[in-house]
């Protein structure tokens, strides 16, 4: 279990501290899908960056199974079982895709264990394994390919920032598919979601409302998401999909 | 009759993936002096006789066929200029695996320099690997000087991968190459400085025949306080493609200096350069750390898949 307690973070913004996050407390449960939402500029990436060590709280503590994780660093907490998705996944000249999938997973694994996860990310593993993770790979691409390498390191906890950003709408389900694929499988592993797409709050088991740094909401889908519809924290696919008469363009 | 000590092998091993004597062609050079040279049907192998070095004739129509001329030096303080000419007869198919280990435990400077000359018949292909190593810690440098000329006939095909990772204080690499119509060169070299080495690599490619195209890259990676120069010079005079790309990682004081140059002579050569340098990405090293690596680590990932 991952566990917030009155977590704060500032960075220094034309000579005075802006609170990015303020004073959020938070406790991810073993065996859950939790999704973070809320509006632009509430903090969530930030969030997700504070709980894979990428940022330090400027307060509070962070607590993963009982252990004080606050001053560890991104390696020590990778070790313990955080994984991290980045919203905007890197590319590496000359790192191929199984060379990155091996590094993910800790050993040398065999290029059919790779393929694995390439195909349970919906890519033809075949096509993708000796690849190189360059600018020739397509947003969607990438973006399949950073949750393999999380999938690969079997993390207990797995936090996944906005995966939908950057992606094309068929992608877009492809993915929801693998994420309801992993809520099936999650037992005692946890993941935690940055997202305001409808479809994939829908899928969570708890989802947090981040708002100016605040938690504004949190608490069972059944109960969070009814408020959530239409808001800019809960986006559908394609809100005007009827297009006014005489236009060419949908949406 | 190979008389090899255990540097010498290791050096062998560096830079030409020999465990043993090679299959087909070959000669060995160690400390100024060949030990073992091996001739085949189709590939003679002869010693120059006014100075040092080997003629190379490879008969035309030659397929699948391998030359290894490795050289190990170990003793301190040699400095030796070798002249290699190698004669590729029309539609033959060969690799050519040169390349030089230098192991310098004492005082001395040692110093190769090796002039390669090709001359590639019509319609020929040649694959080039030439990997450079220096090794030892005496306080002498080891130099190494190549020196390449490429003479490729109409239609002909030429690839060379060059390799300097480790261990190698001064060199100064420089490649002309000469392509008549229909002639292609691939070069790809990859180089990585430490310490407080130096590295100039110039490349002069003139594409002087209708379709003659040349792709020359180079990856680099300058550590410590070491400098790198890449000039690479890409001459059209008819209608030709021709590109040339420097990509390079910079680290701790290291410097490196891009000096790609085109020279368009024709008003169809279509001529391109890339050059970049930068350190490595931030959030690159930060993702590999978020799959366990330390920082250390994830640096080493980056480096090797940069220079693979």
């Amino acid at each position: 279990m991952l566990e917030l307690q009155s977590i704060s973070f500032q960075v220094p913004d034309g000579g005075v501290e802006k609170e990015i996050i303020r004073d959020v407390s938070l406790r991810i449960p073993d065996g859950r899908l939790i999704v973070v939402t809320g509006p632009n500029g509430g903090g969530k990436s930030t969030l997700a960056k504070l709980i894979a060590g990428i940022e330090k709280p400027t307060a509070g503590r962070i607590l993963l199974n009982g252990e004080d994780i606050t001053g560890l660093g991104i390696t020590e907490r990778a070790g313990r079982g955080i994984g991290f998705a980045f919203q905007q996944p890197v590319r590496f000249k000359g790192i191929r895709v199984l060379d990155l999938i091996r590094i993910a997973a800790g050993k040398t694994i065999s290029i059919s264990e790779a393929c694995d996860y390439l195909s349970s990310v919906g890519l033809c593993a075949r096509d993708y394994v000796d690849r190189e993770v360059n600018a020739s790979l397509s947003g969607g691409e990438l973006k399949r390919i950073e949750i393999a390498t999380v999938l690969a390191r079997g993390s207990s906890l797995s936090v996944f920032d906005e995966p939908e950003a950057g992606i094309d709408l068929w992608s877009f389900q492809n993915l929801i598919e693998v994420f309801r694929r992993m809520r099936e499988a999650i037992r005692e592993r946890s993941i935690l979601i940055i997202s305001h797409q409808e479809r994939i709050l829908n899928i969570a088991d708890e989802i947090v409302v981040l708002r100016d740094g605040r938690v504004a909401d949190s608490g069972a889908r059944e109960d969070v998401l009814p408020s959530l519809i239409g808001t800019a924290a809960a986006v559908g696919d394609c809100p005007r999909l009827d297009p006014p008469k005489g236009a060419d363009k949908v949406c | 009759m190979l008389k090899l000590d255990e540097i010498q092998k290791r050096l062998l091993r560096e830079v030409a993936d020999l465990h043993e004597v090679p299959e087909g062609a070959y000669n060995i050079r160690s400390n100024s002096r060949s030990a073992g040279r091996q001739s085949t049907a189709h590939i003679e192998i002869t010693p120059k006789t006014d100075v040092s070095g080997l003629d190379i004739r490879i008969l035309p129509g030659t397929k699948n066929e391998s030359v290894h001329i490795p050289v190990v030096m170990t003793e301190s303080g040699l400095k030796e200029l070798v002249y290699n000419d190698f004669h590729i007869g029309a539609d033959s198919d060969v690799v050519i695996v040169a390349g030089c280990g230098i192991d310098n435990c004492g005082p001395k400077d040692s110093e190769h320099d090796g002039i390669h000359r090709f001359f590639v018949g019509r319609n020929a292909r040649v694959r080039y690997v030439e990997k450079h190593y220096g090794s030892g810690s005496g306080e002498g440098k080891r130099i190494l000087n190549p020196g390449t000329e490429v003479y490729q006939e109409e239609g002909s095909s030429v690839e060379m991968e060059m390799v300097q990772i480790k261990g190698v204080d001064d060199t100064v690499r420089t490649t002309r190459a000469e392509l008549a119509a229909g002639a292609k060169l691939v070069v790809r070299e990859r180089l990585m400085t430490h310490g407080r080495q130096n590295a100039i690599s110039t490349y002069v490619v003139s594409l002087n025949g209708e379709g003659a195209s040349a792709d020359v890259v180079s990856r680099s990676v300058a550590r410590d306080d070491s400098f790198q120069k890449f000039d690479a010079k890409i001459i059209g005079n008819a209608a030709c493609h021709g590109h040339t790309e420097c990509d390079s990682i910079i680290m701790d004081r290291g410097r490196i200096l891009a000096v790609p140059g085109l020279e368009a002579n024709d008003v169809d050569a279509a001529l391109v350069h890339e050059a970049a340098i930068g350190k490595i990405a931030g959030d690159q090293i930060v993702k590999l750390m978020t799959l366990g690596l330390t920082e250390a680590e994830a640096e080493e990932q980056i480096i090797n898949g940069f220079l693979r």
